[in-house]
């Protein structure tokens, strides 16, 4: 309870409070990208982290993800990186950032002298919001204003015997604390339809939460493969069946109060499905080409911060919002130490219990939100990628609570 | 959970671990070298190649075309009959979904 209290925020205009307060530099269109990677290469070390969407043919969702992040309330300031002739739309990205208080300048390289001089003008610009965030305030922040994403990626056998449920623990206490969670990846939820089904708060929801994974399943069909990586198969994992029970252990055992998709924002605690794979046809290849991709869409809905529960040992972070490493493999968390976070491969090896684990991944939770970094965050990793997708809003039947 | 040094139960080794009794499959919570014996559901079984960490063995006698059960569910269909103690993988159980892509490479490949 005190400890909850303890946690302080950067306060937004939309009321939502950040755990951090970067100074974002987003570049337009891939032209724009190493522009912006000289500006932010000036501040190693410093709380500014680049992000960008590489395409010039327009794109809905990149546009309403762009918005998102850049009015997360991890971030302070927004320096926008256009070329000039790209199709994104950089007023209104503009235009959302001015609104919602935070300090935006826009540097189009065609029309600022080319690339030297945009570095320098954006150098000055980020120097300056950088000095002007040292002033900010804090106020008191509870643990039910906190939103925790989870992902797992590079799963071994012992993703689903360890990290995943450890998480899982850890998401039941936090969701019993008013907060949000988020877990995701329907494409690895194939075979868990009916047992996550039985979880959610109404009947109208189950049938979303079926629904949701046939779409992954249908999509992965079409694509001929499963969200399934080589590395996966000498783990000992033999399916994607299989790997999505492991995956699925990530939940909890909290009531589904809803399904989300990329951007959107749960409307209350509680634990959400986000649902990452596109409507419609394949159009655009693979849901999400890579893990880094679907942290960024946990960000993106608001994730102050995303665990990571990786076997075979990813060592990714990504910008915007910590990643906290939970590693699944004992023999992975000897190698990698340097890059976990948390090592849950001891239950394995009977030096502690589900409960523990599930309890240490919460204590960091909220160091973190305190402002301790995490390994990630310390090695400098900001991964980042956004490519294609598109999407359909999501019906009335996916968020009960909101409709009540 | 119980520790790692703790009797088996029902004569299965202990680096087996049961994660439900609905399963016809045993994971290894600890490497498994190649050509020990171990016993599996009361069964003496030669090992015959490495079980790695993670890895399953089979519980019970598998026939083809059956479901595979972990955790609890059913994670795919043997592709032939599986013995007990036999390692359960991609060579003799297949997805019921998308087919599992993996790359060939030796061991000594992978470990680069």
């Amino acid at each position: 309870m005190s400890e909850a209290a303890k946690l302080r925020g950067y306060l937004r205009s939309d009321g939502r409070k950040g755990i951090r307060n970067v100074v974002v530099v987003a570049y337009l269109v891939e032209c724009a990208h190493h522009v912006g990677r000289e500006i932010v290469g000036n501040f190693r070390g410093r709380d500014v982290h680049l992000i960008g969407f590489p395409g010039c043919f327009p794109n809905e969702y990149a546009q309403r993800m762009m918005e998102r992040l850049c009015t997360h309330p991890n971030v302070g300031a927004v320096l926008l990186l256009s070329l000039g002739c790209e199709s994104f739309n950089k007023f209104s990205l503009s235009k959302a950032v001015a609104a919602s208080g935070r300090p935006v300048a826009t540097l189009t390289i065609q029309n600022n002298g080319g690339t030297l001089s945009t570095i320098a003008d954006g150098t000055a610009w980020v120097g300056e919001q950088l000095e002007a965030l040292k002033a900010a305030e804090t106020v008191p922040m509870g643990l039910d204003e906190l939103v925790v994403g989870t992902v797992c990626g590079g799963s071994d056998g012992t993703s689903g015997l360890t990290g995943n449920p450890a998480v899982g623990r850890a998401f039941d206490r936090l969701v019993e604390a008013g907060a949000t969670c988020i877990f995701e990846e329907t494409g690895e939820l194939i075979g868990c339809e009916e047992i996550m089904a039985e979880r959610a708060v109404t009947p109208e929801l189950a049938d979303e939460l079926r629904a949701s994974v046939a779409k992954a399943a249908r999509y992965y069909a079409t694509l001929g493969y499963g969200s399934f990586a080589p590395g996966n198969a000498d783990g000992g994992l033999s399916t994607i069946e299989e790997k999505s029970m492991g995956a699925y252990a990530k939940s909890g055992s909290s009531r589904i109060s809803g399904i989300i998709k990329p951007g959107d924002i749960p409307p209350s605690g509680g634990l959400f499905l986000m649902d990452v794979v596109p409507d419609g046809e394949v159009r655009f290849g693979f849901p999400n080409i890579s893990d880094n991709a679907e942290i960024v869409e946990m960000i993106a809905s608001g994730c102050h911060l995303t665990l990571f529960v990786t076997g075979r040992g990813s060592v990714s972070g990504s910008a915007i919002s910590p990643v906290v490493k939970v590693c699944a493999n004992p023999d992975t968390y000897r190698k990698l130490k340097g890059d976990m976070d948390i090592d849950a491969g001891k239950i394995l090896e009977g030096h502690a219990t589900l409960d523990d684990v599930g309890g240490e991944i919460l204590d960091l939770i909220k160091d973190v939100a305190r402002g301790e970094t995490t390994k990630s965050e310390h090695l400098g990793h900001r991964e980042f990628i956004l490519t294609y997708k598109s999407f359909e809003p999501i019906g009335p039947a996916c968020l009960p609570t909101a409709a009540a | 959970m119980a520790g790692p040094d703790a009797p088996p139960a029902d004569q299965t080794d202990g680096r087996l671990l049961l994660l439900s009794d609905a399963d016809n499959v045993l994971v290894a919570r600890r490497p498994i070298a190649a050509g020990e014996t171990i016993f599996v559901s009361g069964v003496p079984v030669r090992t015959s190649k490495e079980i790695l960490l993670g890895h399953k063995v089979a519980r019970q006698a598998i026939a083809e075309n059956d479901k595979v059960r972990k955790y609890g569910a059913p994670i795919g269909s043997a592709i032939r009959a599986i013995a007990v103690g036999e390692h359960v993988h991609i060579h003799n159980m297949k997805s019921d979904y998308t087919r599992t892509h993996v790359i060939d490479a030796s061991d000594e490949e992978k470990s680069r």
